[in-house]
C-alpha cells in the first residue's frame, strides 16, 4: 500500500504520515535504533527541509522538488520483483557481488542476506537488523548528524531498508560489490533507502554504487549512507549517478575513519535533475588518509551540488580533494567543499581542488572551497578555477591541423581525464571513459543504454540479457 | 680559537656522532671528507646551534667559552658562520634588508652604532665583487626562485658581509659548476686572514684544488678516522673512501 | 623610503597599543539609545536639508525589518543599540574659518597622533580632513585643491555647499537597504568625507581622513564619498584610532566610490582602532561598508588596507565593475593577535566586458585570534572575457589561533577565467634557525619574515601613508611564537 500525500505541505504531510504509521517505521527495529527514530522525527519537526538561507543550501534550492505530491513506499513489495530481469547495468563487463535496492527496498529473488565464505556478509539492512542485531547497533546512527540535518532526521526516522556490508577484520574482498539503486513507479515517489558498511580491520573492500531511474516520473530520493572503516583498512567507494532529468537525488554519505586508513571516493554524475552530494569524512584516527574525487559533466537545466566537509580530528592526517566540472546550457554547478583542521590536528596535510569549465553563458558554477584551520603546523591549500580551454594549447593543437572543434573535445576530454584515471577497476575506468566521451560529444550517455529509449519514442521492451548483470 | 672533544650527538634517538674530535686554530682551513650519511653536515649543525639535534656527551669550546650553552643567533655574533647546505627560501624578505638587520645586530652586539643606509649600500658593493654578485640579485627576496650556484654565491657573500672568525661550509660545492665553483672559492680565499678559520666540508676534492687547506680529515661513521695534510686528500680521490673502510675493518679485525 | 615601508609590520611588532589616551573635550551628545527622535535631533543639530532627514528616516523605518547578520565567522555578545550614544561631536564655534578656532586640545590630539593639522608643519602633498567622534573638525588644503575644482571637505559642509552632488551620488553604490550596518549609518551618520575630482583632473596631492574615537559608549558612524569623474585620478588615505576602555565601542562606516570614464580611484587604509587588550576587554567593533562602482569604461579602483586594530573586523571592500575594460583590486593584510576577530576580505563583481580583478590578501594569525579571509567574485553574463585572479595567504604564529578562508565564486558565462588560490602556512624552524645563524634573534627575525609575507601589499600603499603608517600601527606580535 502507498501512502499518497496531497494537499498539506510534505513537511508536515510526512510528520503525520510518520505518526499514522508508526508500527510500520519501528516493525523490527532493535530497541537502540527505534530510540534513535523517536529523536529524528522530532529533529525533523524542528529542522524542516533545508532551504536557501541556510549556509550549505545557498544555491541548491529543493522548493520545486519538493512542491510535488509524493508517495511514501512504505511496505515492502517487491521483494519477491525479478529486479534484473528490468535492469541493464552499464558496465556489463564488471565482475561483482551484485545487489539491487528497487523504490529504497532490497529487492532479489534469493536470500536477503549473503555470506561469502570469509565472513563477509552482503544484503538487506532491515534483514541485517534481525539477523546482526549486534553488528549493526554499534555503527547505526553513530555518525549521520539527525540534530543537525533535516534531511538526516528525515531519513532516520523513515528509512526502513537498504545495504547492510559487514567485512570481518583481515578479509580482502576478492571483487567490487556493485549497488545497483534503482526507482521505478507509476506514482511520484518519495525514496529513503539507509546503507550501513563496516571495513573491519587491515580489511580492503570496492564498492560500486549506482544510481539509475528506470523512468521519467518524478522522483525524490533521500539516500543515507553510514560507513565505518577500521584500523589499516582500506575502502576504495564509487558512485555512478545516472538518473533521469525529472528526479532529485541527495545522497549523503559519513565515511568514519579509523587509524591507517585509506579512503578513496569517486563522485561520477553524468546525469539528472537535481543532484546533491553530502559527502562526509571524519579522520578520526592518525595517519588515515581521504581522497575524494569527483567529475560532473550537466547540461539542460540539471544542478549538482558537492558539499564536501573533511573533518581533520587528529594529527598526522593527509586529505586531497580534485573535483572537476563541465556545464552546459543552462545548467548549474555547485562545489561546496570544506576542510576543518581542529586544535590538534597538527601535521595536518589537506588540499583541495575545484576546475570548472563552462560551454554556455546560460550555465553557471558556483564555487566555495573553504579552509578553518585552527593548527598552525599543517599543510593546507586550496584553488578553484573557472574558465575556458586554454587558448595557447588551443592555436598549438590548430597549428598542428588539428580542427577547432576536435581541438576542444580534446582539451575537454584530456580536463576529464585527470579525474578519471582516478579509477581503478579497469573495465569501470573504460567504461566511463566511454561514456564521457559520449557525453562530451553531446551524446547523452542515460539514452545510450537506457531501457526506455524515449528518443527513438519505441515502446520499451525490457528484452535483457541476466547473465550480463 | 674551537676545540671538540668527545662529542656525541643523536637526532630521535639515532646516533650520529660518536666521540668526534676537532682542534681549529686561527689562520687553519680544515678540509673534512666522508662519504654520504657520516655526519658532516649534522658537524656543522651542532656547531651553529641547530636545535633539533641532541649533543648526549662530550664539549665544544670555543674562544674559551662553552659554545654548546650559546644561543644560535649568539653564536653567530661571536663569529661563526654557517655557509648552508641547502639555504632556504624567505619569501618576501630582500637579501638587503635581511643583511642590514644582520649586520647591524651584530654591530649592536660589538657595542657599535648601526650603519647609515649609504654606508651599508657601500659595504654590500664592496663585497657584492667578491663573488661576482649581480645587483639585480641583492634586491630580490632571499634564496627565493635561485639557482644552485646563485644561492651558494649568496651564501659567500653573506659571509663577506658577516666578517666570521670562523667559517664553516657545508658542501659548498654541490651543484656549482666550474665557473660558479671558481668564484666562490675565490671569495673564500680572498677572505681568509691569519686571524680567522675555516671548516670545509666536501665530498669531492674537487674543492680542494681552489681552497687548499692546511687539514685533512677523514670522517666516518660520526667520528674522524683519519687525519693529514692536503695530501690525503689527493689519495682519497685516488682509491676511494673504500680504501678508508677497508683500513678500518682490517684494524678492527686485529 | 622603500626600508620605512617594509619596516611597517616589523614596527607593528614592538610595544603596546600607544593611542589609548583619552581627550578632555567638550561634547554635544545626543541622548542615549536610537528612535526617530534620535535622528531628528541628528538632522536637526546639523541644519540640514529635508531630503536628507527623510532619507535617514526611510533607512532607520527600513533598519527596524533587518536582523543583524550572523554569517561571519565572529563571535561576539548581542549589541545593544539602545545603549549607544549616536552622536557626539566637539562643542566648537557656528563655523571654522581657519586653524586659530579649532579648540587647542583638539589640536594637541592629532599631533599627539604624529598627525599636524597645521599645514605648514604638514607632510607635503597631503591633505587631511580630520574627523574627531563622528564630525570632521577641520580640513586642511583646502584652497589649493579648489584651484583645481577638486572638492575635498566634511560631508556635512558637502550637503550645505554641493547638495546636488550629494543628493545625486549618496547611497547610489551603498543603498540605504543595502544591509544591517549600512542601514543603521545612513539614519545616524554624522559626519565624514566628501571628495570630488572633476573631469580631467588629476589630483596633484594625497587626500587623507583621520578618524578617531573619543568619547565614552559612543559609536561612530560616518561615511565617506568618492567622485571621479572622467578621465580624473585621486589617491585617498584613511586612518583611525580609538582610546582604550574597557567596553566595545560600535563603528559602523560607510565609504562609496564612484568612478566614471577612464577615472582611477585609489583608496588605501590604516586600520588602527583600539583592539582590546591582552585579556580581549574592550575594542572597538567595526562594522564597515566599503563599496566601490568603476561605473565608466576603462576606469579602475583599488583597495589597499592595512587591519591591525579593532576587537572585531567585519569589512568587505568591493568594486562592482561596471564599465568595459574596468579595473578592480585589493591589496589586504591583516593581523589579528590576542582575542581580535577578522572577518575580511573583498567582493569583485563583473558586469562589463573585459573587466579584471585582482584580489591578494594576506593573513597573519597570532594569540587566540581568529583571522577569516571572506570574498566573492562574481560574474554575470554580460561579463564577457571577464578575469579574475584571487590569492589568498594565511600565516599561524601559535596553535592557539585560527585561520579561515571562504572565497564564494559565481560564475555565469562562458569566457571568463577565474582562479582562486589559497594557502596556509607558519614560519618554518629553518627560516628561523638561518636568520639565527645570521646573529637575528626570534622576535626580530619573525618580524622580518612577517614583513617579508606582506610585502607584497605593503608595496601597494602610498609613500606618504608607509609613513604614517608606521606610526599609527602598533599591535603586538610580541610573545605570539617561542
Amino acid at each position: 500500500m502507498d501512502t499518497t500525500i496531497k494537499d498539506m505541505d510534505l513537511k508536515s504531510k510526512l510528520i503525520s504520515t510518520f505518526h499514522e504509521n508508526r508500527e510500520l517505521f519501528y516493525k523490527n527495529t532493535p530497541a537502540e535504533i527505534s530510540a534513535l527514530k523517536d529523536i529524528a522525527i522530532k529533529d525533523f519537526e524542528r529542522l524542516g527541509f533545508p532551504h536557501t538561507k541556510l549556509e550549505d543550501w545557498r544555491f541548491t534550492n529543493l522548493a520545486n522538488a519538493l512542491s510535488h505530491d509524493y508517495s511514501l513506499s512504505i511496505k515492502p513489495e517487491y521483494q519477491e520483483i525479478d529486479i534484473e530481469s528490468i535492469f541493464l547495468c552499464e558496465v556489463p563487463d564488471m565482475d561483482t557481488y551484485n545487489v539491487v535496492l528497487l523504490n529504497g527496498w532490497f529487492a532479489s529473488k534469493n536470500a536477503s542476506l549473503s555470506i561469502l565464505s570469509n565472513g563477509t556478509i552482503i544484503g538487506s539492512l532491515a534483514k541485517a537488523m534481525q539477523t546482526y542485531p549486534h553488528l549493526v547497533k554499534e555503527h547505526y546512527g553513530k555518525y549521520a548528524n539527525t540534530s543537525k540535518y533535516g534531511l538526516d532526521a528525515l531519513n532516520t526516522a523513515f528509512s526502513q531498508d537498504g545495504i547492510f556490508i559487514y567485512v570481518p577484520d583481515n578479509v580482502k574482498v576478492n571483487k567490487p560489490v556493485q549497488i545497483i539503486n534503482v526507482t521505478n513507479s507509476e506514482e511520484k515517489l518519495f525514496v529513503q533507502p539507509r546503507n550501513l558498511f563496516i571495513v573491519g580491520k587491515n580489511s580492503e573492500l570496492t564498492i560500486v554504487n549506482c544510481d539509475h531511474s528506470l523512468n521519467h516520473n518524478v522522483k525524490f530520493i533521500n539516500s543515507l549512507t553510514e560507513v565505518f572503516i577500521g584500523e589499516n583498512a582500506t575502502l576504495n567507494h564509487y558512485k555512478m549517478q545516472n538518473i533521469d532529468n525529472n528526479s532529485a537525488l541527495i545522497n549523503s554519505i559519513y565515511f568514519h575513519q579509523s587509524a591507517n586508513s585509506n579512503l578513496t571516493t569517486n563522485s561520477i554524475t553524468l546525469n539528472g535533475g537535481l543532484m546533491r552530494n553530502n559527502l562526509n569524512i571524519a579522520l578520526a584516527g592518525e595517519h588515515s588518509n581521504a581522497d575524494l574525487f569527483g567529475i560532473y559533466l550537466i547540461d539542460s537545466n540539471q544542478l549538482v551540488d558537492n558539499c564536501t566537509f573533511v573533518d581533520h580530528i587528529v594529527p598526522n592526517c593527509t586529505s586531497n580533494e580534485l573535483y572537476k566540472g563541465i556545464m552546459d546550457d543552462k545548467s548549474r554547478g555547485v562545489f561546496n567543499g570544506g576542510v576543518l583542521v581542529r586544535k590538534d590536528a597538527q601535521k595536518t596535510q589537506a588540499f583541495q581542488s575545484n576546475r570548472n569549465i563552462l560551454l554556455s553563458d546560460d550555465a553557471t558554477i558556483n564555487s566555495k572551497p573553504h579552509l578553518e584551520i585552527y593548527a598552525d603546523d599543517v599543510k593546507c591549500s586550496h584553488g578553484a578555477t573557472v574558465g575556458q580551454l586554454d587558448p595557447e594549447a588551443m592555436f598549438y593543437m590548430r597549428s598542428r591541423g588539428i580542427s577547432e572543434d576536435s581541438a576542444r573535445m580534446l582539451l575537454m576530454y584530456a580536463f576529464a581525464n585527470e579525474v578519471i584515471n582516478k579509477i581503478n577497476i579497469e573495465v569501470l575506468r573504460e567504461r566511463i571513459d566511454e561514456m564521457v566521451s559520449k557525453r562530451l560529444r553531446g551524446e547523452l550517455s542515460i539514452c545510450d543504454q537506457c531501457v526506455l529509449q524515449c528518443k527513438d519514442k519505441a515502446p520499451s521492451v525490457f528484452n535483457i540479457d541476466m547473465t550480463k548483470i | 680559537m674551537l676545540s671538540i672533544k668527545d662529542l656525541k650527538v643523536s637526532i630521535n634517538g639515532k646516533k650520529i656522532l660518536n666521540g668526534f674530535n676537532l682542534e681549529v686554530k686561527a689562520g687553519e682551513v680544515h678540509a673534512i671528507m666522508g662519504p654520504n650519511g657520516t655526519g658532516k653536515s649534522t658537524l656543522a649543525s651542532v656547531i651553529a646551534g641547530r636545535e633539533i639535534f641532541e649533543v648526549t656527551g662530550g664539549e665544544i669550546i670555543y674562544k674559551n667559552q662553552n659554545l654548546l650553552a650559546l644561543a644560535p643567533e649568539i653564536r653567530a655574533r661571536e663569529g661563526i658562520f654557517l655557509g648552508f647546505q641547502y639555504p632556504v627560501e624567505i619569501p618576501g624578505v630582500s637579501i638587503t634588508n635581511f643583511m642590514k638587520t644582520a649586520v647591524n645586530e651584530h654591530r649592536k652586539y660589538k657595542g657599535l652604532a648601526p650603519l647609515t643606509a649609504t654606508e651599508f649600500l657601500a659595504l654590500m658593493d664592496e663585497k657584492k665583487k667578491l663573488v661576482e654578485l649581480q645587483t639585480k640579485l641583492a634586491n630580490r627576496s632571499v634564496n627565493e626562485g635561485f639557482s644552485g650556484g646563485e644561492k651558494k654565491k649568496n651564501e659567500i657573500f653573506q659571509m663577506a658581509m658577516l666578517n666570521p672568525d670562523l667559517s664553516i661550509l657545508d658542501e659548498t660545492d654541490s651543484g656549482l659548476d666550474i665557473d660558479a665553483l671558481r668564484i666562490v672559492a675565490n671569495g673564500v680565499n680572498k677572505l681568509k686572514t691569519k686571524d680567522n678559520a675555516s671548516i670545509i666540508i666536501t665530498h669531492y676534492q674537487r674543492l680542494l684544488d681552489y681552497i687548499v687547506p692546511d687539514f685533512v680529515h677523514v670522517m666516518y661513521e660520526g667520528r674522524i678516522v683519519k687525519s693529514g695534510g692536503k695530501e690525503l686528500a689527493l689519495e682519497l680521490e685516488e682509491k676511494g673512501y673504500d680504501w678508508i673502510k677497508k683500513e678500518l675493518e682490517e684494524k678492527s679485525n686485529l | 623610503m622603500e626600508a620605512s615601508k617594509n619596516n611597517i609590520i616589523e614596527e607593528v611588532t614592538q610595544g603596546e597599543y600607544k593611542y589609548g589616551f583619552v581627550t578632555d573635550i567638550e561634547n554635544d551628545f545626543a541622548p542615549t539609545g536610537l528612535s526617530e527622535d534620535t535622528i531628528r535631533f541628528i538632522s536637526a543639530k546639523k541644519n540640514e536639508p529635508e531630503f536628507l532627514l527623510e532619507y535617514r528616516l526611510k533607512a532607520y523605518r527600513h533598519w527596524l525589518t533587518l536582523e543583524e547578520p550572523e554569517w561571519a565567522h565572529l563571535h561576539h555578545p548581542k549589541i545593544n543599540y539602545q545603549d549607544i550614544i549616536f552622536y557626539a561631536a566637539p562643542k566648537k564655534k557656528e563655523q571654522l574659518g581657519s586653524l586659530d578656532e579649532v579648540d587647542p586640545e583638539l589640536i594637541k590630539t592629532f599631533e599627539k597622533l604624529g598627525i599636524s593639522l597645521n599645514e605648514q608643519k604638514m607632510f607635503t602633498g597631503v591633505a587631511v580632513d580630520a574627523v574627531i567622534d563622528s564630525i570632521s573638525v577641520t580640513t586642511t588644503f583646502k584652497e589649493t585643491l579648489a584651484e583645481k575644482g577638486i572638492i575635498f571637505c566634511s560631508f556635512s559642509e558637502a550637503v550645505k555647499e554641493h547638495p546636488d552632488l550629494v543628493k545625486k551620488y549618496m547611497g547610489s553604490v551603498v543603498p540605504y537597504t543595502d544591509n544591517f550596518f549600512a542601514t543603521l549609518n545612513s539614519a545616524v551618520f554624522s559626519d565624514g568625507s566628501f571628495c570630488f575630482i572633476p573631469k580631467g583632473v588629476r589630483c596633484p596631492i594625497e587626500l587623507s581622513t583621520y578618524f578617531r574615537i573619543n568619547a565614552a559608549n559612543t559609536g561612530q558612524f560616518e561615511r565617506t564619498l568618492i567622485v571621479a569623474e572622467e578621465d580624473s585620478y585621486v589617491s585617498y588615505m584613511e586612518g583611525c584610532t580609538a582610546p582604550q576602555r574597557d567596553e566595545n565601542q560600535l563603528h559602523a562606516a560607510i565609504v562609496e566610490i564612484v568612478a566614471l570614464e577612464n577615472a582611477e580611484v585609489k583608496y588605501s587604509t590604516v586600520q588602527n582602532w583600539y583592539p582590546g587588550n591582552k585579556e580581549g576587554l574592550g575594542g572597538i567593533y567595526n562594522f564597515v561598508t566599503k563599496r566601490g562602482i568603476c561605473k565608466g569604461n576603462n576606469s579602475k579602483i583599488s583597495w589597499t588596507q592595512v587591519e591591525t586594530g579593532s576587537a572585531i573586523t567585519w569589512k568587505y571592500p568591493s568594486v562592482i565593475l561596471k564599465g568595459d575594460n574596468s579595473i578592480g583590486e585589493f591589496y589586504s593584510v591583516a593581523v589579528t593577535n590576542n582575542f581580535q576577530q577578522a572577518d575580511t576580505g573583498s567582493k569583485m563583481i563583473h558586469i562589463g566586458k573585459n573587466s579584471k580583478s585582482t584580489i591578494i590578501s594576506k593573513g597573519i594569525s597570532a594569540g587566540k585570534s581568529n583571522n577569516s579571509y571572506r570574498g566573492l567574485v562574481k560574474t554575470t553574463k554580460s561579463a564577457v572575457n571577464a578575469r579574475n585572479f584571487s590569492q589568498c595567504d594565511s600565516l599561524l604564529l601559535g596553535d592557539k589561533c585560527g585561520a579561515h578562508t571562504f572565497p564564494y565564486i559565481e560564475v555565469g558565462n562562458k569566457s571568463s577565467v577565474v582562479e582562486h588560490e589559497a594557502t596556509t602556512s607558519k614560519i618554518s624552524d629553518d627560516q628561523l634557525f638561518y636568520c639565527k645563524q645570521r646573529g637575528i634573534d626570534t622576535e626580530s627575525a619573525i618580524g622580518l619574515i612577517v614583513n617579508g609575507y606582506a610585502k607584497e601589499v605593503l608595496n601597494k600603499l602610498p609613500m606618504e601613508f608607509a609613513v604614517e603608517a608606521q606610526k599609527l600601527l602598533s599591535i603586538s606580535l610580541e610573545g605570539s611564537v617561542g
